[in-house]
């Protein structure tokens, strides 16, 4: 710090300066930055002219204030998800995905000895929600989300996340309420949810996952309902192959990340 | 209202052009809107003029790296945009306002900004000042706070300009900006167009030869995705004759290379 000025000069300062040189003005100036005593007397010798436009000062101020608009509002997160669009886009889909899965679970404790429908329908059950997540069709904004720097597979993780947020708790609410393995229930919609994600950096999301859907309800619900028998992939011993099957796929996504940077990938 | 300056953003840049183009071929759908287009822009404002169906929309998709060229190379702010490139840099200097504006209608205007500016990867310490500093130009100060559903066609499309330059972009890329707003703001509009023209690229497709003629330093026509003519606003005016169709020199100008250029093709 520099040298404490004597107050002689800091009166001299406070009344204008006058009588002091520029650069005695300009070190006093340096020297008050720093220092809350000389501050401080500087305080105890304003002028009265000072003190009157300090005055009109906080009082324009104040008016200024009073008559300006209110500040922004503190942004309360819970209540950010009703503003979501996504929250109200996913409403619909996840809405009919949790009745099927009711629908389900009354179905088979009305008969118990048909194959579980709920295994059986629980690996498609995410395959809605993650299909209108990353759609150009779903999205109002996609154009301009498209080209921003967020548009990726971080964004693409994060909706696909809200989508499993209220999927995942639905089935596995559903398998405790039905006795069925947990593992069982989960794992295969995760990995169902993989391979739409994993296929999407090819050939889009929701193709992909509208495929993977026809194709297992065509491949296995449709066989097993007839035939009345739980397919071998759905036996309790499978749990380790759909556990590497979701590490499989989530490798092939990462390793195609720059693929999702177009709300639609290959085009 | 003002704004730091980085290093970054005044050191000198190693690239001639700001947007090239060599024989851009780009698909809407089946079509191959734009078919070999050769095209150099530098700083300054630029207008892009052509009838319906010429490829315009699929042009500025393109060059906001929406959409993946379907053939020839094109170079954003020096680096090649192409299936394999790094996306993330270029985007962070890209604004876009596509023509048709999608919007989340929940969102208010100044959560709409914010949501955009976090998505373009701006530091969390800069993005409220530089909202309001994008809703100030806008001429949308008193609207802030209304949600966007509530908003006005004229308006909305003043968020959306408001969006395009929240993250002050070296490209900025304006399809039909001036859509439903009255003659006064479209001036107000025209002067904002200068303004930023002086340190960035913009590209503004328009219907409207008097926008053109009045704001843009440089003019682009292109019809049937193929460059027809680019130059100054006078040179536009010094083709057109008495015996060409329009009410302005301007518009006979644009007639007149029109013309010309479809005899030229054979149509």
């Amino acid at each position: 710090m520099t040298t404490h000025p004597n107050l002689a000069v800091i009166t001299r300062y406070a009344a204008g300066g006058s009588g002091l040189d520029d650069a005695t003005v300009w070190s006093v100036e340096v020297h008050l930055e720093g220092c809350p005593e000389c501050r401080a007397h500087l305080a105890g010798s304003t002028t009265d002219d000072t003190r009157a436009l300090l005055d009109r000062v906080a009082a324009g101020l104040d008016g200024g204030i009073a008559a300006g608009p209110l500040p922004v509002g503190r942004r309360q997160p819970w209540s950010a998800v009703h503003r979501r669009w996504l929250a109200w886009a996913l409403l619909p889909w996840l809405t009919m995905t949790v009745a099927v899965l009711g629908c389900a679970f009354l179905l088979e404790a009305l008969r118990p000895d048909q194959p579980s429908l709920l295994l059986l329908l629980a690996p498609v059950a995410p395959l809605p929600g993650v299909a209108v997540a990353w759609s150009r069709r779903a999205d109002p904004a996609w154009e301009l989300i498209a080209g921003t720097p967020a548009a990726g597979i971080t964004m693409l993780l994060r909706r696909t996340a809200a989508v499993l947020a209220v999927v995942i708790p639905a089935l596995a609410l559903a398998g405790a309420g039905s006795g069925v393995s947990l593992a069982l229930m989960l794992l295969p919609s995760l990995a169902f949810t993989a391979a739409s994600i994993a296929l999407g950096a090819v050939v889009g999301v929701r193709r992909a996952a509208a495929g993977v859907g026809v194709l297992w309800l065509l491949a296995v619900v449709l066989p097993s309902v007839v035939i009345e028998k739980l397919p071998v992939i759905l036996e309790p011993g499978s749990v380790p192959v759909w556990a590497l099957a979701i590490v499989a796929l989530a490798a092939f996504a990462a390793s195609r990340a720059d693929g999702y940077r177009r709300l639609s990938s290959h085009r | 209202m003002m704004r730091t300056v980085s290093a970054a953003e005044t050191a000198p840049t190693t690239h001639p052009w700001v947007v090239h183009t060599e024989g851009l071929r780009v698909r809407a759908g089946r079509h191959l809107a734009v078919d070999g287009l050769d095209l150099a822009l530098g700083t300054g404002v630029h207008g892009l003029l052509g009838p319906n169906g010429a490829g315009k929309t699929t042009l500025m998709r393109a060059l906001a790296t929406v959409v993946k060229p379907a053939g020839g190379r094109l170079t954003l702010l020096g680096e090649p945009v192409d299936g394999r490139s790094d996306l993330r840099r270029v985007r962070r200097g890209l604004g876009y306002l596509p023509q048709q504006f999608g919007f989340y209608p929940r969102f208010t205007v100044r959560e709409f900004i914010e949501y955009m500016a976090w998505l373009k990867e701006m530091p969390k310490t800069v993005v409220p000042g530089a909202v309001q500093r994008a809703i100030d130009r806008v001429g949308l100060t008193a609207k802030a706070n209304a949600r966007m559903k509530t908003l006005s066609g004229g308006m909305l499309r003043r968020a959306g300009i408001a969006q395009a330059i929240v993250n002050d972009p070296e490209v900025l890329l304006l399809d039909e900006p001036t859509v439903g707003l009255d003659p006064e703001q479209r001036l107000d509009f025209r002067e904002m167009l200068r303004d930023l023209g002086v340190d960035s690229c913009v590209l503004v497709s328009t219907h409207l030869v008097e926008d053109v003629v009045a704001a843009c330093t440089d003019v682009v026509m292109i019809n049937e995705g193929r460059l027809v003519y680019q130059g100054t606003p006078d040179d536009l005016i010094t083709q057109g004759g008495q015996g060409d169709a329009g009410d302005s020199p301007a518009e006979r100008g644009y007639s007149a290379l029109l013309r010309r250029h479809r005899a030229g093709t054979g149509r």
